[in-house]
């Protein structure tokens, strides 16, 4: 399954300051979207409010409509674990469970939430994750050694085994790749351009190359200066924001002439 | 010419292993500098003790002698040899190791005391362990005393008391004192009523410890005298194991809450957000992620809290009373803790006119008290060491 992201006027606070300002897009499903833009404009945050993770800090809200397949996700009585279960997401730093094993750390979503299976249900989970996330074989013969005995980048894709292990509908990431090698970088964009068979994926990423390579859209955000509301400044297909953008904005940032 | 030079110089370059002198390493100290300064200041410090003692040798006074000349030597020679800044951080170093030997010898002495009286007496009775003073009288101690007859009586009335006590005391304080921590970390935004509770647990830390057991004690006689009765026979009722386990509880609470709420901090804000992506409810999160990655520290933080209460005496002496016979249930009548059996025979010896049983019994008491203090000491790093998150897997 792969769900329609839709923001419609969406403002995210954090307290009285307005991090992110009428936020407009429209995330195709079954494809990859990049946020792109300079440090502090919201990418993150506006990121964290597509799964209500941003409420999660004290006094942070949004306002505005944020629909997933047509259905609000901040309509009154819409419980934030059930919106999380579809929209999964990866960290910029790796977080796997220290206290559990790579298949523990797999079978987290599961095993968490009390959810009980056979042990065949289980490994075949364990499998499909690690599979979909390009780890299987690196990890196979040590699945019962603990996650963070991994390296960075095999870590990184545990976590995103750990999220596609729940089957959600999106895959949020962000920065995904900024505290890996070159190669553990190549692998997860080939991971990403994969996932989009089954999911919706938006990354944001500080790597123009890597938006470039991966991402069908790109979200370009800015911010007018400290202390001003980031804004959505030009949402395209990648190919336009990079070659022949329409705002002023997003050429200086694209070819480098920013600030 | 200018080839020849070069050869020359070549030449004259220091060969590997070589026994020219390596400028870094100029200007030092020989290595035994400080062999050298230690026993002069022994000999140094043994002939002016002898002098200023005039006649009678003191050990201690020799060896403070020592340490203060050592100190002083040391720096003077480093200031001469080499130069002020390392002469200075000698002196610091030196200082340092002084406190720390210095601070050692209390604990050491402490426990060189105990074992020298107590493991000769617990070695020739081992039958202390396991028997209580149930039938032991004066006689018998005069006997042991005056004939030469074999030590009566025992500790298991002890034992069994700081076990149950201590158990109870544990039961009670440790979910009080977890749930605490995790409202103040995981539940409260630091508004005024976990800033209070901060504060009161902070008072409580403060509470000396026969406050704790009379405030046990008058909790214990409110709810018997309101909801049993007021006869003397339920008057009665109020001394027992469960109340001295309250009035540990009232120790124990402040320190679990605030070890495990430390421990609680420090668990990184990554692996909550982790579990709350994958859609687990937040109690499942605290108790299956926070609590499981912080239970090295927390368990160790709680056994370091049950040691500190074990040793407790005053709270037990006024809420379980004191018994001779051992007594396994803490809801009903007297009960007697280690602490509080050292005290009582220390104090009033079975035989008033022959206090010396009584002292060894005490003594051997004490022996296993410390014994018990330290294991559960040891518990504790063995507990943090398993249960700490496993760092590699290689
Ligand atoms: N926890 C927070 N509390 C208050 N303000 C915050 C918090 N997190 C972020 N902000 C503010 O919100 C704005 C947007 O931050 P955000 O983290 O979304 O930026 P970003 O685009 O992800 O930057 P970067 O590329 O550096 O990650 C910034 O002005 C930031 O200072
Ligand atoms: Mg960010």
């Amino acid at each position: 399954m792969s769900k329609r992201i839709e923001a419609i006027d969406l403002n995210v606070y954090y307290g009285n300051f307005l991090a992110v300002e009428g936020v407009n897009i429209n995330i195709e499903p079954r494809s990859v979207t990049a946020f792109i833009g300079p440090s502090g404009c919201g990418k993150t945050t506006f990121l964290r409010t597509i799964n209500r993770m941003h409420e999660v800090l004290p006094g942070a809200r949004a306002e505005g409509r944020l629909l997933l397949d047509g259905e609000d996700v901040y309509a009154t009585g819409v419980d934030p674990v059930t919106v999380r279960t579809q929209v999964g997401m990866v960290f910029q730093r790796p977080n796997p469970f220290p206290t559990m094993s790579i298949r523990d750390n797999i079978l987290a979503g599961h095993k968490l939430n009390g959810a009980r299976m056979s042990r065949s249900e289980a490994d075949g989970i364990v499998e499909k994750s690690l599979r979909g996330a390009n780890l299987w074989n690196e990890v196979k013969d040590r699945l019962d050694k603990p996650g963070s005995g991994l390296s960075g980048g095999q870590q990184q894709r545990l976590c995103i085994a750990r999220s596609i292990a729940v089957e959600p509908d999106v895959i949020l990431m962000d920065e995904p790749c900024s505290a890996l090698d070159p190669i553990s970088t190549l692998a997860i964009e080939d991971l990403i351009n994969e996932l989009k068979n089954e999911f919706t994926v938006v990354i944001v990423t500080h790597n123009m190359q890597q938006a470039a390579r991966v991402a069908d859209k790109t979200a370009f955000f800015n911010i007018a200066g400290t202390g001003k509301p980031g804004k959505l400044i030009e949402y395209d297909e990648t190919s336009v924001i990079f070659n022949n953008p329409a705002n002023k904005q997003t050429e200086d940032y694209v070819s480098g002439r920013f600030g | 010419m200018t080839t020849s030079t070069d050869t020359t110089q070549r030449g004259s370059a220091p060969q590997p292993g070589g026994t020219r002198k390596n400028s870094l390493t100029a200007g030092q100290m020989p290595r035994w500098t400080w062999i050298a300064v230690a026993i002069g200041a022994l000999v140094l410090a043994a002939g002016l003790t002898a002098l200023l003692g005039g006649g009678s040798f003191s050990w201690t006074g020799w060896l403070i002698f020592a340490a203060v000349l050592y100190i002083v030597g040391m720096y003077v020679t480093t200031y001469a040899i080499e130069n002020k800044r390392r002469a200075t951080d000698g002196i610091w170093r030196n200082l340092v190791w002084a406190a720390f030997i210095l601070a050692l010898i209390p604990l050491v002495s402490v426990v060189w005391t105990v074992f020298a009286n107590g493991l000769p007496t617990l070695l020739a009775n081992p039958q202390l362990l396991w028997t209580d003073m149930g039938g032991v009288t004066g006689a018998d101690d005069i006997a042991t005393q005056n004939e030469g007859a074999s030590l009566q009586g025992g500790f298991l009335h002890g034992l069994a008391g700081t076990l149950m006590i201590t158990l109870m005391a544990t039961i009670i304080s440790v979910p009080i004192g977890l749930l605490t921590s995790i409202f103040l970390v995981e539940y409260s935004r630091g508004g005024w009523f976990s800033r209070s509770i901060v504060f009161f647990v902070d008072v409580m830390t403060g509470i000396p410890s026969i406050v704790a057991g009379l405030f046990a004690f008058a909790v214990v006689e409110l709810f018997i005298t309101t909801f049993i009765g007021e006869s003397p026979r339920h008057v009665q009722m109020i001394k027992m194991g469960l109340t001295a386990a309250i009035a540990l509880s009232v120790l124990m609470i402040p320190v679990v809450v605030r070890s495990t709420e430390e421990m609680l901090r420090v668990v990184p804000n990554e692996l909550r957000e982790a579990s709350y992506a994958l859609g687990v409810r937040k109690w499942r999160t605290i108790f299956k992620v926070v609590l499981p990655t912080a239970m090295s520290g927390i368990a160790s933080g709680i056994t370091l809290a049950i040691a500190r209460v074990t040793g407790e005496t005053a709270p037990i002496l006024v809420t379980a009373g004191y018994a001779a016979a051992t007594n396994w249930n803490p809801f009903s009548e007297w009960m007697t803790a280690l602490p509080v059996f050292i005290y009582r025979q220390l104090m009033n010896p079975t035989a008033p006119a022959a206090g010396l049983p009584s002292a060894d019994r005490a003594w051997a008491a004490a022996l296993v008290l410390i014994v018990i203090v330290m294991l559960l000491n040891l518990a504790a790093r063995i507990i943090a060491k398993a249960f700490a998150p496993k760092k590699t897997g290689r």
